[in-house]
């Protein structure tokens, strides 16, 4: 808590300096790049490959706005920060847009004043045991070793968890996900928490995976976006937008496939607005007509992107669930491209 | 001589017996192994306990070595050609991890196709400190050090060839002016001159002159960006730069603390117990988040610069104690002595004092290197992709996500040639000295 309210502090003086440099809009533009936070390594959401380049579902969403301001999604300085340095980095204007897997929060929405643009995955978080345990349920966990990781959401949500429930527990801190798969192989820890879409990564990874299961209560709410700075709203209008045009592209079935074809002019109206063929909701937030088409090019749409890092084809394998479109049962709902 | 036992004695031997073998528990193999493993029950308990231990050590760590596997695409892959060539569940280490990433631990994001950069420039470094490690090659050969960190530099960085070029002029500069300034005045305000030409030359001359002769003569590099910098080659930049500066800063602040001037003396001791009072990493985060606020908003301060700067101070506080020591370790006849030739005080220093302080000194510096060079790891923490780091990123890929001591050992190991020769070499030094003093 005292290093939130420290980081508080520092934030406002950042924002007292940066109010400043209001116009991001153009300071990207005028540097020709788009800087953006990513997490220094998540299994799915930002890692590089063998060649350098970023990949991930966080790292696509640098990359479609990217395309939609500097028409080029290669056009990104991707800085790594730590669960530490980010919100810093984002506050001191060190980067543009922070896509690093972040929990939407009332406190770092208004008091580390950061703007949430929305949320591209609904995680939430879980517990993962050997199964020769034989719990089935997290309400039986009394008792246990629990390897966790410090300096997280998560932290507190276990305490919370254990708390309301009238049990006891044992915390086993740990600082990575990697040094916590070898304690919980290891057996230094009977269950390993954090986000569910880590643990079934984490699971994937493992020898037997059947060996283990992940409990089906998930004990918080873990909505995770990207955020840009308070002060500026235009920047941050355009990250919303981005995002929302590559979950409204899935709804209405534009694909990175038949998205040149669909741009020549649909019977749709709304496609045809999201496209830029029809209306001008590009000028109406300083861009061409075209940065939606743009955005959707860079690496496809919401659904295509899910499948490409995240989906039951990778290796992480995890389904969409709350992160369906709404007409399907989940959570995701773009307003209206009006 | 014979009769002389006759009476006394019934036999006398007259004659040597040939040699023989000594028996066979005080010879060879045996004789050690009983003096130096079974001398005593004590003894013989310690050595059978070790014996267990590394035994079972070696039962774990051989096979996971000797079943390694090194060409795979991923580690599931690596699981399944083990399975066929140990059976499954046996213990096996997957390096292909490595084989698949070694350019990233080593070199980082830097482009793969200006690898040859780092690595001349690497082979520079070993030539520019072969001169000054080994006092027995030509002297002459020093000038090329001197120059070698701007060759670094570019080769490293890139961009127009100029920019390191007008700051070696800066310093060039800096030193013609220390050279007139000092046949009139003292040699501090000498010093003080040259400092000053040198900030007007890169305050005034060096952009425009920069700009100017890339226009006329460009010579240049693709630039690379300090973002692009990581793995180990990040580690040994930071490392080496820092102990190549903190050296004569180190030096400069001991000396600072022996001081009699007031002013300096307490600007020494509060800047070495400050920073010595503080751990790295709140130096690191420092430069990495509260500077950020102090600037002004978009100024581009490269993090890595920042960090080089910080590193620096903190070892260079630590070596101003060890030179501090060696001070303190020479008798005060040393001092009396050379005042009593008349010397002032930097010729007394230079020539009399500091060669046998520092030689007193060169564990201490040594040690204190060797552990800078690997705090360089903490890094990681302000979010620089160091080797550690980059095991984080690279786990993080579903290919190798579980892929866990591998990595560590090829780092360890990296580290370990660096940090062991640095080591080696001081031992050689200091045989080399001792031999001085007979």
């Amino acid at each position: 808590m005292n290093k939130t309210a420290f980081l508080g502090a520092l934030t406002v003086t950042g924002l007292a300096a940066g109010a400043a440099a209001a116009a991001t809009l153009d300071d990207v533009r005028d540097r020709g790049t788009l800087n953006c936070g990513v997490s220094t390594g998540l299994t799915g959401f930002s890692a590089p490959d063998a060649n350098g380049n970023w990949e991930g579902f966080d790292v696509a969403v640098c990359r479609a706005v990217a395309a939609a301001v500097l028409e080029d999604p290669e056009a990104v300085e991707f800085v790594p920060t730590t669960g530490q340095t980010r919100f810093t980095a984002l506050a001191s204007g060190e980067i543009d847009l922070l896509a690093r897997n972040t929990t939407w929060t009332f406190s770092r929405d208004n008091d580390l004043k950061f703007e949430f643009v929305g949320v591209n995955y609904y995680d939430g978080q879980g517990f993962m045991v050997p199964k020769e345990l034989g719990v089935t349920s997290a309400k039986d966990l009394g008792g246990a070793t629990v390897c966790i990781q410090t300096g997280t959401t998560t932290e507190l949500n276990l305490a919370d968890f254990f708390r309301t429930n009238n049990m006891e527990y044992e915390p086993v801190p740990i600082e990575t996900n990697a040094e916590a798969q070898q304690q919980y192989l290891a057996d230094a820890c009977d269950v390993y928490t954090t986000d569910a879409s880590g643990l079934a990564a984490t699971r994937a990874s493992f020898e037997n995976p059947g060996d283990h299961v992940i409990l089906p209560e998930i004990i918080s709410k873990e909505p995770l976006g990207p955020l840009v700075r308070h002060g500026d709203n235009e920047w941050g209008d355009i990250a919303r937008w981005t995002l929302n045009a590559l979950i409204a592209a899935e709804e209405y079935g534009v694909t990175s496939a038949n998205i040149e074809e669909l741009s020549q002019g649909t019977q749709n109206p709304e496609v045809n607005r999201l496209l830029g063929t029809e209306g001008n909701l590009g000028e109406m937030i300083g861009l061409d007509a075209e940065w939606a088409k743009r955005a959707i090019m860079a690496g496809g749409n919401y659904g295509e992107l899910f499948e490409r890092y995240l989906g039951e084809s990778t290796p992480v394998g995890l389904a969409r669930g709350l992160n369906a479109q709404w007409t399907d049962g989940g959570l995701l709902y773009a307003p209206p491209f009006r | 001589m014979s009769d002389t036992h006759a009476q006394t004695a019934r036999f006398v031997r007259e004659s040597m017996l040939p040699e023989r073998e000594p028996p066979l528990a005080e010879v060879g193999a045996v004789k050690w192994v009983r003096e130096n493993l079974f001398s005593g029950w004590l003894n013989i308990l310690l050595t059978v306990v070790s014996a267990v231990v590394i035994g079972w050590i070696l039962l774990h760590i051989v096979p996971w070595f000797w079943n390694s596997v090194w060409k795979a695409g991923s580690l599931s892959q690596c699981r399944e050609i083990r399975d066929e060539a140990f059976g499954p569940g046996a213990s096996s280490a997957c390096f292909a991890v490595i084989t698949d990433r070694w350019h990233q631990l080593v070199f980082g994001f830097y482009p793969q196709t200006l690898y040859w950069r780092p690595v001349t420039a690497l082979i520079v470094f070993l030539i520019a400190a072969s001169p000054v490690l080994f006092p027995r090659l030509p002297r002459q050969a020093l000038w090329f050090s001197a120059i070698s960190p701007f060759i670094m530099f570019w080769l490293l960085w890139g961009g127009s060839v100029w920019a390191p070029l007008s700051v070696l002029l800066g310093i060039v500069l800096a030193y013609v002016a220390f050279r007139i300034a000092s046949r009139f005045v003292s040699p501090v305000l000498a010093m003080l001159a040259g400092v000053a030409v040198a900030v007007l030359c890169w305050g005034l001359l060096a952009g425009p002159l920069t700009t100017d002769m890339s226009r006329i003569l460009p010579i240049r590099l693709r630039a690379v960006g300090s973002d692009d910098f990581g793995g180990f080659m990040l580690s040994f930049i930071i490392g080496v730069s820092a102990i190549i500066l903190s050296l004569p800063l180190g030096i400069l602040l001991a000396l600072g603390r022996q001081s009699d001037l007031f002013f300096i003396n307490k600007v020494s001791v509060a800047f070495i117990e400050l920073i010595r009072g503080v751990p790295l990493i709140v130096w690191l985060f420092t430069a990495s988040l509260l500077l950020n606020y102090f600037l002004p908003p978009g100024t581009n301060f490269d993090l890595m610069l920042r960090v080089i700067i910080m590193v620096t101070l903190f070892s260079a506080a630590y070596i101003a104690e060890v030179v501090r020591g060696g001070l303190a370790a020479l008798p005060k006849g040393q001092y009396e002595g050379a005042d009593s030739l008349g010397l002032d005080y930097w010729q007394s220093m230079r020539l009399i004092i500091l060669p046998q302080a520092l030689k007193i000194s060169i564990p201490g510096i040594v040690n204190t290197f060797i552990g800078l060079f690997k705090d360089t790891t903490l890094v990681v923490f302000i979010g620089l992709l160091d080797p550690i780091g980059l095991s984080n990123a690279i786990r993080a890929s579903t290919d190798w996500n579980g892929v866990y001591f591998e990595l560590f050992v090829f780092i360890g190991l990296m580290f370990f040639i660096c940090c062991f020769s640095m080591s080696r070499y001081s031992i050689a030094l200091e045989k080399k000295l001792q031999r001085e003093h007979r």
